[in-house]
């Protein structure tokens, strides 16, 4: 069935945005749940069955309190960053294939498309740090900064030898000329990727920026109501696009049995598992501290997905 | 005038507003969050003139990359704060010079394509990525080899100043 363009946009447009206000929740319900039970906790069980509504309860809760703007606070600046760090993730999750055909906006150069949208993501934690008017703030954005600049090169290094290999920059393409053996080709890459996606989102253990014992909460302590809530909803939202990029670039997308029909399932499926992975890593791990953070992306990361990228090189002339 | 034309005057409009805003704002953190814009902007204004790739390498080196390590030495300079005041013989050489590379860009321009209209065909992404490692290879290879020999001189001016410090205690 064909139907007209402007109604096909405006209906893919309402799927992404309904996709982009559950799957963050759907992250956050299972991270109360894997958390709990991996500590011997039962989590939330009040809000409907077996907790299973205690985000919307959080978001009524979150809509009721007074939004207070600091004095101190660069009033502009301090309103706007919310929504500034929410939108990049909406427009990212636009781009990002579920099967061959399942794509809102397939633009073709989705990858550098999803990477350099996320990446104008962190003004939003820049200009909450800067406009809270307050010295933990301050601290935890420019921790936010030196962190979001140091793990985008690795990132993007081990985005390009996917790339490479692929010998395209469409997410789409990529997917479908992924193989089974690029798990192990691929695998310094992807775990590259996945440690400096897990960095970029500001994940235990590279929580510095939002350090509760150091900094309270970082950028982000002087906000209540929606603009915490926001922030909350970006950070879950963070979490889908990358796992979903991460699945995408480095387990093959919807690859899998029948995949012409389960295409999208196969997707969900092994971005779900990413991103219990994500959520595993903060209850595993301690924090790192700042030092080591930056060590770990100059010394270590970056290195590794440089021989990456000439490992792919040799691969590509290769069996190219 | 088609859509493309009337986008790209927005974007256009846009751009040069948040420029002008940038360069005028008194608070130095304010102005490099007017650059955003206008960067984000010029992504757009390649984006609607075909350059694909262009665009969100601008968008990936210079908004996520470059502003950001700008806002960030604000932030740990403290300059951000104050207000800037510049002298008026400043301002006037400042605005002279913008004038001059503005005539001599605006000039080069009319002199290569004339005022006749052209037709907008972006090249695609193979073609860039083709002229870059091919015909353009040595220049590009030259650049980062520039850009290395900053980064290195940077470090030894940071780490000369440090072993000096040490040297005082």
């Amino acid at each position: 069935m064909e139907l007209p363009l402007t109604v096909e946009i405006i209906l893919k447009a309402v799927v992404v945005l309904a996709a982009f206000l559950t799957l963050p929740l759907a992250i956050g319900q299972t991270e109360h749940k894997v958390m709990a039970h991996m500590q011997g906790r039962l989590g939330p069980m009040e809000a409907g069955p077996h907790g299973i509504a205690q985000l919307v309860a959080d978001g009524i809760k979150f809509v009721q309190k007074e939004d207070v703007t600091p004095a101190a606070a660069d009033r502009w600046v301090f309103r706007l960053a919310p929504a500034v760090a929410l939108i990049p993730y909406l427009i990212a999750l636009a781009a990002i294939p579920w099967s061959a055909a399942w794509v809102a906006a397939d633009v073709p150069a989705s990858l550098l498309f999803v990477l350099a949208v996320t990446s104008v993501g962190i003004f939003g934690t820049l200009m909450a740090g800067w406009g809270s008017g307050n010295k933990y703030s301050l601290v935890g954005g420019m921790r936010a900064g030196a962190q979001l600049v140091s793990y985008e090169l690795p990132m993007v290094l081990a985005a390009a030898s996917v790339a490479m290999a692929a010998g395209t920059l469409s997410l789409t393409g990529i997917a479908q000329a992924w193989s089974w053996w690029w798990l192990v080709w691929q695998l310094p890459g992807a775990l590259v990727f996945l440690i400096a996606a897990v960095a970029e989102l500001q994940r235990v253990p590279f929580d510095a920026p939002v350090a509760d014992a150091e900094v309270v909460f970082g950028p982000y302590t002087e906000y209540s109501g929606l603009g915490f809530a926001f922030f909350l909803l970006a950070e879950y939202a963070g979490i889908v696009v990358m796992s979903l990029l991460f699945t995408v670039l480095f387990l093959g997308g919807w690859s899998g049995p029948w995949s012409d029909t389960l295409g999208p399932v196969w997707t969900l499926l092994k971005a779900t598992m990413v991103a219990i992975l994500i959520l595993w890593l903060r209850i595993a791990w301690p924090r790192v501290r700042e030092d080591q953070l930056q060590r770990l992306a100059w010394v270590v990361l970056v290195p590794v997905a440089l021989v990456q990228l000439a490992l792919t090189g040799v691969g590509v002339v290769v069996w190219g | 005038m088609t859509s493309r034309d009337v986008l790209f005057v927005a974007v256009g409009l846009i751009t040069a507003a948040a420029a002008v805003l940038s360069v005028t704002n008194r608070r130095v953190l304010h102005a490099g969050l007017w650059l955003v814009v206008a960067l984000g902007g010029l992504a757009g204004c390649y984006l609607v003139l075909g350059a694909e790739l262009v665009a969100l390498v601008q968008l990936l080196v210079y908004v996520g990359a470059v502003v950001v390590l700008v806002l960030f030495a604000l932030m740990l300079t403290r300059s951000g704060a104050g207000e800037v005041d510049t002298s008026s013989a400043h301002r006037w050489v400042a605005g002279a010079v913008g004038a001059g590379v503005t005539v001599l860009l605006g000039g080069t321009l009319v002199a290569a394509y004339g005022w006749s209209e052209r037709e907008v065909a972006g090249p695609s992404n193979d073609a860039i990525g083709e002229q870059i490692f091919g015909t353009w290879v040595w220049p590009f290879e030259l650049l980062s080899l520039l850009l290395l020999a900053a980064l290195v001189a940077a470090v030894a001016v940071a780490t000369t100043g440090h072993r000096r410090q040490e040297g005082e205690r």
